[in-house]
């Protein structure tokens, strides 16, 4: 690691501000983050710690939605079940100790295009809110890696309607176990939702053509055949193809868990 | 009744209390006063011409006390292979040489050019990336085909060639097998890959290197295997230091599985850096360092025919190997392929005409060794995989293909057309007790089942076969080993009848301390607990060769037992003066020595202390004292064997594979520590099953390590394997040493990868699937792709 300053602040306000610091960089549970900066592949000047944060902590029911505080760690996410295929998807990353620090936060504003995070907030329509504005999924993924976050901007919350009946089906990459492919499939009273991770060099993205046809007959069996695998990703764990079958078995299977 | 002491007892691992409780003393735990540290710099490209190295910034940085490069060390010499090896058409090997850092040009990406030694790690981290390098990147070559193809860029220009040698074994087998396959009425062939692997040992290799100008001792704290050794390499070959200045202490080591063998360059630069700082130099790898230095394992790639009559009588196997050695020849990385590998490829049959050709061929890759099994393990590969194929091809019962081939109890000792004297074996029994203890009998119950689910079910046997307990100086000498392959023990009895036995095995997570002392306490009739064994330290225990090869007990615990024998006969003159008879008619029972035929006995501990307290002692026949060394140089070979049972199930999906029983049945010969060897069973087979499933080293064209980090590399996990059923009961002693031991440390990792792939494509077979071989790692991607090609 190259020296840095440390800032753990306990309001949002506070720590906007010490982001305004020229290369300061937020800091969540650090699961992404500190790997990076061991290897020195990251200097920033400041760490600011969101954990302190009292009102980034925590799952709420709001009624027709839930919010979860944007330094909440997968583990209470896990444990909330107030979404339970939000929270089955929390409680598969990684492992115990990732869990427990890792945050919602962390995760979406990384927007690794293997991550489960990603697909739940898209495919449940979720929407971001930071300290300076609210953006809804639909406009917040941007291609692997790349968010419609600014610099210094900070998610302090995210809410999650509650969906008809969702799934995520995940089918891990043998060696980090993230997701080769992800699927997240939601019902809800709009129509039906079908996000995909893990796939696709644009990153998260949503599945059009399952979505019309679920919605018109939300049966297994009505999934259409896999996507073209142009776009897709090919890598040692799997080639495109791979990944575009994988994308049509994981949406029914999702679909087949909902009923 | 299971024993509670000695010899079969499974007593419990007393190394484990320290290893789980924190408490283990591995070289990176060790601080000494004064310490500084070194940090390299390593090549960003696999193969490239070093123009220059600037160091002047690096040297001006905060804490730097000094900077080395390539430079510093062409004075001194290379790092040899162990074993020499003649090409068929009799010419030498090749053997380039070695250095301490790369110089001239780096030849695979991680090849270290440069060190920096600060007062912190993180001054040396910041200073190492400030070392400006001109490297010049050349074309490389990351496989062993490329490297072969017209043109192809060398990776040692000196040389002239990529291959090491063209080897043939036994090059007078060649033209009768040839022409044996000619004439066969079935020849089956399988090309496969043997996948290359990265060690992972849980600890990173790690060296401090200490030097003493008052009296010109140098001391070297190293993650090795076999200190002695390591020390000879360095002091003979590469640094010159005299083997009475340097001293080698491997203390405890967290695994090794091959890879802490070998003497690397990072031990040589911290002993020249602690020579001229005058204070210590530690060095531990991170683990990128250890995915692109230490050496790798296995990668090869085969082409294996298998001639029988209709009826599956074997007749020959030919098969032709490309080995890919990596950029640099590592200590054991030309016996690896040949003799460790060769001599296997008749496995557990009678097979008329056996030849084998290997070429070993350098690239742009970090150096290949032996890993768990070394050589064994790809010749059991091909072998079990080759007669898989032939079964199905021939219409037989797999089981019954192999049994008609075995070689009988009553052929013994048989020597096979490559060369090995197998002494003993019962291919047979092991082969009943697997069909027992794997319920195969109830597989066809199992697979309806997972068809009810929709799941596709395979089963795949294979039987192994290995040489170990490595090995007779005599015969390795002629085969063109550079050193002898004895062991030693010193058994030092204390004067209140403790013992302290020095051996020259070293111990890395195998359980020495505990199954060393069951021997002796067996042998003395005392407690274990009486007995500590110390290793690890030249300058405390005499010159051994180390643990690899599944060789500690067979060959270091003979000698144990041997230095035992010769303290009994001497305790035996002691307690015949103190009782006033003649030795001949002192018997040794459990701890009291007795007068033959009478109740006149004295105790163990009244004998140590009378040879260390020796009043009214008879100095002018024995000498005061009781200690006692022995060397033991094994006859043969041991030759453990055992056949191995795997249920797979397939998602037909998405090609997912998991193993839902796994039955290994094995002959070790007699077993000291039924619970040591039963672990050291699962490690193996955890190793294997994750080379079949999971593990996959892989270099791009441009000879970029793709699966550098854990986030690519797939370890095997706990839950991709599932409940062994192990038995080691059918055992047929080993003939020439003194235990009756034959080593099981490499079995599990030797044979389970055929086992895994032959019930993965019975699996899909059974679904409908015209595959006949998918290459390891058998992954999710790769049986889908092959259900649907
Ligand atoms: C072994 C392992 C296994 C894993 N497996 C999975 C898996 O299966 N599925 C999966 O989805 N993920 C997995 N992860 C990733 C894990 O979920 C991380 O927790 C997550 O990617 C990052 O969250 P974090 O809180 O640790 O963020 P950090 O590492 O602290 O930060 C990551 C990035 O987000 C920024 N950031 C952090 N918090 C905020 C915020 N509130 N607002 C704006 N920016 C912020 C940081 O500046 C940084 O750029 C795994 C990680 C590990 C180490």
């Amino acid at each position: 690691m190259y020296d840095f300053d440390f800032e753990k602040p306990s309001s949002i306000a506070d720590a906007v501000a010490a982001l305004a610091t020229e290369d300061a960089q937020a800091l969540g549970g650090g699961q992404t983050l500190i790997p990076t900066l061991k290897q020195r592949l990251a200097s920033p000047s400041k760490l600011v710690s969101l954990t302190g944060i009292a009102e980034m902590q925590g799952v709420c029911d709001d009624g027709d939605a839930i919010s979860v505080g944007g330094a909440t760690v997968h583990a209470d996410v896990a444990a909330s079940g107030l979404i339970p295929a939000l929270s089955d998807l929390a409680g598969n990353i990684g492992d115990p100790a990732v869990r427990n620090r890792g945050t919602i936060g962390g995760s979406l504003a990384n927007n690794d295009p293997s991550a489960c995070y990603p697909s739940a907030a898209l495919g449940l329509g979720a929407t971001i809110t930071t300290n300076a504005r609210s953006i809804a999924a639909d406009d917040y993924f941007q291609g692997m890696f790349e968010t419609a976050l600014d610099e210094g901007e900070i998610i302090t919350s995210v809410s999650f309607p509650k969906p008809q009946a969702a799934n995520y089906q995940k089918f891990e990459q043998p060696a980090s176990r993230f997701a080769l492919v992800g699927v997240f499939v939601a019902k809800t009273a709009a129509g039906v939702r079908v996000a995909v991770t893990g796939a696709a060099e644009e990153g998260v993205h949503r599945w059009g053509a399952a979505e019309a046809a679920l919605t018109a007959n939300f049966s297994a069996d009505a999934v259409p055949a896999a996507p073209s695998a142009d776009g897709m990703i090919s890598d040692l764990h799997g080639s495109s193809e791979y990944r575009a079958h994988l994308v049509a078995v994981l949406t029914r299977r999702a679909v087949a868990a909902c009923a | 009744m299971p024993k509670d002491g000695g010899i079969g007892a499974s007593s419990k691992r007393r190394e484990d209390v320290r290893f789980l409780t924190g408490q283990g003393n591995y070289t990176d735990d060790i601080n000494q006063q004064g310490q500084t540290y070194a940090v390299f710099a390593r090549s960003n490209v696999a193969n490239g011409v070093i123009k220059s190295v600037d160091t002047s910034a690096a040297e001006a940085m905060p804490g730097v006390l000094a900077v080395f490069t390539g430079e510093d060390f062409v004075e001194v010499g290379g790092n040899p292979a162990g074993w020499y090896i003649e090409s068929r058409d009799g010419t030498p090997m090749k053997e380039p040489k070695r250095p301490v850092l790369a110089h001239g040009k780096a030849r695979h990406v991680g090849d270290a050019y440069a060190a920096v030694i600060a007062e912190t790690l993180e001054q040396a981290r910041d200073a190492a990336e400030a070392i400006d390098a001109d490297i010049e990147e050349l074309q490389a070559v990351a496989t062993a085909e490329a490297a072969l193809a017209e043109g192809a860029t060398l990776v040692h220009d000196e040389i002239e060639t990529n291959m090491v040698f063209d080897w043939g074994w036994i090059e007078d087998n060649r033209a009768a097998t040839d022409e044996a396959i000619k004439n066969a009425p079935h020849v089956t062939t399988l090309e496969l890959v043997n996948n290359r692997l990265v060690p992972n040992a849980m600890e990173p290799r790690a060296s401090i290197g200490d030097y003493k100008p008052g009296t010109g001792d140098y001391t070297l704290h190293t993650t090795s295997q076999n200190p002695h050794l390591t020390r000879l390499l360095i002091s003979a070959f590469v640094m010159g230091i005299p083997e009475n200045k340097l001293t080698v202490i491997a203390p405890d080591v967290g695994g090794g599985f091959g890879s802490k063998i070998y003497h690397y360059g990072e031990e040589a630069l911290v002993l020249a850096a602690a020579k001229k700082l005058g204070r210590p130099v530690k060095w531990t790898a991170d683990r990128s360092e250890s995915f692109l230095t230490d050496a790798h394992g296995r990668d090869h790639v085969t082409k294996i025919e298998l001639a029988t009559e209709e009826d599956g009588t074997f007749i020959a196997i030919r098969t032709e190997t490309l080995a890919n050695v990596g950029a640099y020849l590592s200590n054991f990385a030309t016996v690896t392929p040949t003799f460790l590998h060769g001599t296997l490829m008749a496995g557990n049959y009678t097979v008329p005409h056996v030849y084998v050709n290997l070429k070993a061929v350098l690239t742009n890759t970090a150096p290949v060794d032996a890993y768990r099994g070394a050589g064994r393990p790809e010749a059991t590969y091909s072998i079990e995989r080759v007669i898989d194929k032939c079964a199905r091809e021939l219409n037989m019962d797999p089981i019954a293909l192999r049994r008609k081939n075995f070689i009988k109890p009553d052929q013994f000792p048989y020597t096979t057309p490559v060369a090995l004297e197998y002494d003993i074996g019962d291919y047979d029994a092991v082969m009943d007790k697997l069909e027992e203890i794997g319920d195969l009998a109830g597989f066809a119950k199992r697979r309806a089942d997972s068809e009810a689910r929709g799941k596709l079910r395979g089963l795949g046997v294979n039987s192994y076969i290995e040489a170990c307990g490595i090995a007779p100086s005599n015969l390795v000498g002629v085969l063109g080993a550079r050193v002898g392959l004895y062991d030693a023990a010193t058994v030092r009895v204390n004067a209140t009848g403790s013992l302290a036995v020095m051996v020259g095995a070293h111990s890395h997570g195998q359980g020495h301390e505990t199954a060393f002392p069951q021997v002796v306490a067996d042998m003395l009739g005392i407690d274990e607990g009486q007995i500590e064994i110390v290793h690890g330290d030249t300058s405390k225990i005499p010159f051994g060769m180390g643990t690899y090869g599944s060789r500690s007990l067979a060959v270091c615990g003979s000698a144990v037992v041997k230095a035992t024998e010769k303290i009994i006969n001497k305790a035996k003159k002691i307690a015949a003066h103190m009782l006033e008879a003649s030795d001949a008619d002192i018997e040794l029972k459990d701890g009291q020595f007795t007068v033959a035929g009478t109740d006149k006995s004295v105790a163990w501990g009244e004998v140590a202390l009378k040879a260390y307290v020796p009043h009214q002692f008879p100095i002018e026949d024995i000498e005061p004292g009781l200690e006692e060394t022995a060397f033991y140089d094994p006859a043969n070979f041991t030759y453990p064997s055992g056949a191995y049972a795997c249920e797979v199930e397939v998602d037909p999906e998405t090609g997912k594979v998991t193993i839902e029983r796994f039955a290994a049945a094995d002959d070790f010969g007699n077993v000291i520590n039924p619970m040591i060897v039963e672990g050291q069973v699962h490690g193996g087979l955890g190793q294997g099953i994750g080379q079949a499933l999971l593990e996959n080293c892989t270099y791009d064209s441009d000879g970029q390590l793709l699966s550098a980090s854990y986030m690519d590399y797939a370890m095997p996990r706990a839950d991709d394997v599932p409940f062994y059923s192990v038995d080691h009961s059918s055992q047929t002693p080993c003939t020439h040493n003194p235990l009756g031991v034959k080593g099981c440390g490499e079995a599990g990792a030797i044979g389970s990868p055929p086992s895994v792939v032959n019930a993965v494509v019975d699996a899909l077979q059974s679904g409908g699937h015209d595959v006949s071989h998918i290459d390891m790692p058998v992954s999710p991607s790769r049986v889908w792709a092959a259900m649907n090609k």
